[in-house]
């Protein structure tokens, strides 16, 4: 084809909906005869707007939907950082901010929607935020840093989101809404009381039915002005009042608006010019337009669908919603209001637990229009399908809203019935793609459906008679929580006995580190005990770590990174007599490199005698609690993290745990011990402590999120009691605590379920578990040093005990040793005089 | 007159355990399986570089018995020195024989590289 012959369709906006609308177009071999280009305004590519909380977690990379920042397809030409100013329906061209003039053939007006900031006084005082870009949120970062408290104003859906953003940096947070109840346009005020008391809960301030009259402050945010109440102080404010359609493009090119704002568009959605499109937050089919995320996807296709001569319409979408906004579960779906005549109302309430359920039913009790699930909504992936594909109710309708066990999980779905509204997939789709071996689009976007979805699919291969393979290893068909188990209930003690009884062949170095963690997690034995020496990885077989050239390192504990003069002395005097290398570990302890094994009873020896142990950093075990000087010593802190940290480390170290498990303690919302970024991590507040579980450094970062808030000592330290117990009993092998909790089901839900509210009745013995360990933890290398039969292991030839392993040789490097380089065996020749062997 | 190199008792190597032994000046490995039987290879993990193997975890894959090692898992068929991961790399294995509980070394094999 000549290239004349081929047309240019040009996108205004790169945003969620401007990157469906051009997936879809190339797949659907739009391109074939258009040329795209796609102007964004943003300085980067499309990224997932509805996860855009999780930048402080996971960063702009991770969000963003085109990281190579192209299109394969060399026929779309993606613009970023340019605006486009203006376009002429007569001349069919748009013009962009850098002047550059592109003649279009087909136009789609994919520019989203604005934050709505009310014009009150003080709306544009510096510290004044809205919350809708990847910048918007590292400005509001930034201000953070220095600042200690926030306020949003406006307690919808995206608000709370905001606040839940600010209380995640370490602020203070009030939430400031005009309506009597936060999420005015989804819940009811039941739902909305039961919503309020979860948020409060976890120490953010609402404020329902306040106006704010002015934002107070000189050039700086000071606080805001409410009527009715005082002032609120504030050093933050984000705008979250609602969202305007960006239809100024439209509007300067004489396009008609709907009413209330936004693109007049038709069921096609073409404006009133032939050659326009709008979809997405700035489109208004039939004069409304629709603030989330799936109507704008299923806007794209329509119009991929009329380009293509297809005959696609949109006549109207779901605006159900599910949430979960700081680990709180809110969903609204269907007629949630009951506006429907003759609807009638289920309402399952329980204010012990926080949990509201409304059902909202037809009047003959046969069909489900809608409702309303605050606190759990784990009901929403079966009720929400129920809804939309007119599926009769069972006999008892309120057995769908009550607590588990009974409740919606058997209700079978129609094939027909839409599983995931953010990208119109049914039941049946997943069900062929899990059968092709393939995967479909359910659960990428707002990750509302996994759940549901994820059950689908281990229902389908359950029905095709698979099992999904989650065996240990070749001789172990069974999970490691499953190992856990069996080992528990039968008391076994040794590999032999449970190789025999449940597996096959003679285990190997996955197995058996694995049996030998269980065992040492139930018995609070010895790690070189009996027959279990040689089920452990090297690090553990020799109480320390090897390195590169087979040599060991020896990291003693400082709990907390606290060392007196005394004790650095000696390890500097160790470090000299041993000629070992030193270096100050990302762990707050020192690290002694470059010990032959045969060295490392004498070096613990003159270690253990002034007073130090192990610092376990070969054990799949606690490392350090990581901590700050706290308000010892600091101007800001607030609690004494220093102490607190020294205390959980000594509580903890020892506990053999599927993988390592540090910590961290601050003390203050600085945080300097890098707390959050740590499996469990303690930030001291002005009345206590707050507890943050399940994050993790290393190759893919996870920040640590808040499980309870303001404790005191001992609902902290029973907290992370039944926190680490129950990891340590449920995890897979080498599984850390981030990856763990993403594959409960439910999430950290579950795990503030089982801690916090104790929901399966399991708290006391968790705690039980814990204090044996405490109770019989005693200093592995202590230990070794007392026992002969340990230490016959720790010689460098079994028929030369102190003859130096020839192929290990140093170099010097800075002063200190370093590992040479190996070439190839190293021979002695036939000088060196070998003991006979006694 | 005795067979080869004696080097230990066998009690002194745990069942599924290993240990490094002089034999000739060169660190040799020698393990011992739970079916009773006893290997001997080159101490000399040439993957890491390391004299190492005599500290790696035994077991089993399928029929054949391997010792894994430390450092990078790699595994070795303790009859015949063959990495299980990679069919090109092999390590020197020696002859061993028990008599009266006493544990002895032999040359090299010949088949070695
Ligand atoms: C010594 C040290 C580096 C240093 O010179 O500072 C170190 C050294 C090793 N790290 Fe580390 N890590 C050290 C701090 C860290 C940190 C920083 C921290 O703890 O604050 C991290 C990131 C934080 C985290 O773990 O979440 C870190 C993430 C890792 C990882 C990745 C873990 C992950 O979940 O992705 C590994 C690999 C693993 O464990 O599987 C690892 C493994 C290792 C091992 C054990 C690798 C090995 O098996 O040989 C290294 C040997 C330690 C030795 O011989 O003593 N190391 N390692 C640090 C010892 C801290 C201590 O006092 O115990
Ligand atoms: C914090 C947050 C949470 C959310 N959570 C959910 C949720 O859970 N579920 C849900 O369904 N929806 C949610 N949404 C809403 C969802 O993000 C939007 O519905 C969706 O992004 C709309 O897509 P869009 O392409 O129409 O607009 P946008 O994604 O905003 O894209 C429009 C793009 O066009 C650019 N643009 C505008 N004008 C111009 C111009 N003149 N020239 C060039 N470029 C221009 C804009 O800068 C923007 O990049 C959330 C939104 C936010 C902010
Ligand atoms: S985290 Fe600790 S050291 Fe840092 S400012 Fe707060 S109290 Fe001070
Ligand atoms: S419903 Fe949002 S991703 Fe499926």
């Amino acid at each position: 084809m000549s290239p004349h012959l081929r047309k240019t369709l040009v996108v205004a906006g790169h945003g969620m909906v401007g990157h469906r609308f051009v997936q879809a177009a190339v797949e659907r071999g739009l391109t074939e005869t258009y040329d795209l280009v796609v102007v964004g305004d943003e300085p980067r590519a499309a990224y997932d707007r509805v996860a855009l909380t999780s930048f402080f977690e996971v960063g702009a990379d991770e969000l963003s939907f085109l990281p190579t920042g192209r299109y394969d397809d060399p026929r779309v030409r993606l613009v970023t950082g340019t605006e486009v100013e203006g376009f002429d329906p007569e001349t069919q061209t748009v013009l962009l901010s850098g002047g550059e003039v592109i003649p279009y053939d087909e136009l789609v007006l994919a520019t989203g929607a604005a934050p709505f900031v009310p014009p009150i006084p003080g709306h544009d005082l510096d510290g004044c935020f809205v919350y809708r870009t990847i910048e918007d949120l590292e400005a509001i970062r930034e201000a953070a840093r220095t600042a200690t408290v926030g306020a949003v104003i406006g307690g919808g859906l995206l608000g709370l989101e905001a606040a839940n953003a600010l209380a995640q940096l370490g602020l203070q947070t009030h939430v400031v809404e005009m309506a009597p109840r936060l999420m005015a346009v989804q819940v009811d005020d039941a739902g909305g009381a039961t919503l309020t008391r979860h948020i409060e809960q976890l120490g953010l301030t609402v404020h329902t039915g306040a106006a704010t009259e002015r934002v107070l402050g000189e050039e700086r945010v000071t606080g805001l002005a409410l009527k009715d109440t005082g002032p609120i102080d504030a050093e933050i404010v984000v705008f979250s009042a609602g969202i305007r359609p960006r239809d100024k493009l439209a509007r300067g090119a004489g396009l008609e608006l709907a009413e209330r704002g936004g693109v007049l568009v038709d069921e096609r959605c073409r404006t009133s010019d032939e050659h326009v499109w709008a979809i997405g937050e700035c489109a208004a089919p039939g004069g409304r337009m629709y603030g989330l995320v799936a109507p704008g996807y299923a806007m794209a296709e329509v119009v991929v669908d009329a380009l293509l001569g297809g005959p696609g319409s949109f006549t109207g979408a779901d605006m159900s919603t599910k949430l979960k906004l700081m680990g709180v579960d809110v969903a609204s779906f269907g007629d949630a209001f009951a506006v429907t005549e003759g609807a009638l109302e289920l309402v399952f309430s329980d204010a012990v637990a926080g949990v509201y359920k409304k059902l909202v039913v037809s009047g003959d009790g046969r069909q489900l229009l809608g409702g309303i699930l605050v606190g759990d909504a784990s009901a929403y992936g079966v009720l929400r399908p129920m809804v939309a594909s007119g599926i009769e109710l069972p006999d008892n309708p309120e057995e769908l809203i009550l607590p588990t066990g009974r409740g919606a999980a058997g209700v079978g779905l129609p094939d027909e019935a839409q599983v995931c509204s953010c990208n119109d997939v049914t039941k049946a789709q997943i069900v062929a793609a899990a059968a092709a071996g393939t995967t479909t689009r359910a659960g990428s976007t707002c990750g509302s459906c996994k759940a549901q979805t994820k059950k689908i699919i281990e229902d389908y291969f359950v029905s095709q008679g698979k099992v999904v393979d989650t065996s240990l290893c070749e001789h172990f068909a069974l999970t490691r929580q499953e190992l856990f188990d069996v080992v528990a209930v039968h008391g076994y003690t040794r590999f032999d006995d449970i190789v025999e009884a449940h597996g096959t062949g003679r285990g190997c170095d996955v197995c058996k580190p694995a049996i030998a963690s269980i065992l040492a997690t139930q018995l609070n034995g010895h790690v070189l005990e009996g027959g279990t020496r040689t089920l452990q990885d090297t690090n553990d077989a020799y109480l320390a770590n090897i390195q590169r050239n087979g040599t060991y390192s020896v990291v003693p504990r400082i709990a907390g990174g606290e060392i007196t003069p005394e004790g650095l002395i000696v390890i500097g005097e160790v470090a000299k007599e041993f000629d070992l290398y030193t270096k100050i570990t990302g762990g707050q302890r020192i690290d002694l490199l470059g010990a032959r094994m045969e060295q490392l009873p004498a070096i613990w020896r003159r270690l253990v005698d002034a007073g130090f142990e192990s610092g376990h950093a070969y054990g799949k075990s606690l490392r350090t609690v990581k901590s700050c000087v706290g308000s010892t010593w600091c101007r800001y802190g607030v609690q004494d993290s220093t102490a607190l940290a020294i205390e959980l480390e000594h509580r903890y170290r020892g506990l053999r745990s599927p993988h390592k498990i540090k910590a961290g303690v601050s003390g203050c919302a600085r945080e300097c011990a890098e707390a959050r970024s740590k499996d469990f991590g303690v930030i001291a507040t002005e009345k206590g402590w707050n507890l943050y579980v399940a994050g993790n450094g290393g190759s893919s970062p996870v920040h640590a999120r808040l499980l309870a808030s303001d404790l005191d000592r001992e609902t902290l330290i029973r907290y992370i009691d039944r926190f680490l117990m129950y990891y340590v009993r449920t995890a897979d092998r080498l599984q850390r605590t981030a990856p763990w909790v993403e594959s409960l089901a439910g999430g950290l839900d579950r795990v503030r379920e089982v801690v916090v509210d104790d929901a399966l009745g399991l708290g006391s013995e968790l705690e039980a578990a814990m204090a044996k360990h405490v109770d019989t933890y005693f200093d592995e290398w202590k230990a070794t040093l007392d026992d002969p039969e340990k230490l016959v292991r720790f010689v460098s030839f079994v028929n030369a005990p102190d003859t130096p392993d020839p192929n290990i040789s140093f170099t010097t490097e800075r002063g200190q040793v370093q590992p040479a380089e190996s070439d190839g065996p190293v021979s002695l020749g036939s000088t060196i005089p070998v003991g006979a062997p006694r | 007159m005795t067979w080869g190199v004696p080097v230990c008792r066998l009690d002194q190597i745990e069942v599924e355990g290993g240990v490094a032994a002089l034999v000739d000046g060169a660190a040799v490995a020698i393990f011992r399986t739970h079916d009773g039987n006893v290997y001997a290879m080159s101490n000399y993990d040439p993957w890491s570089k390391a004299s190492v193997l005599a500290r790696g975890i035994l077991g089993t894959r399928g029929d054949i018995p391997f010792v894994a090692s430390p450092m990078h898992k790699q595994a070795f068929d303790l009859r015949t020195g063959q990495c299980l991961d990679d069919a090109a790399v092999r390590v020197p294995t020696y002859d061993v024989r028990v008599t009266d509980g006493m544990v002895h070394v032999g040359g090299p094999r010949q088949e070695n590289p």
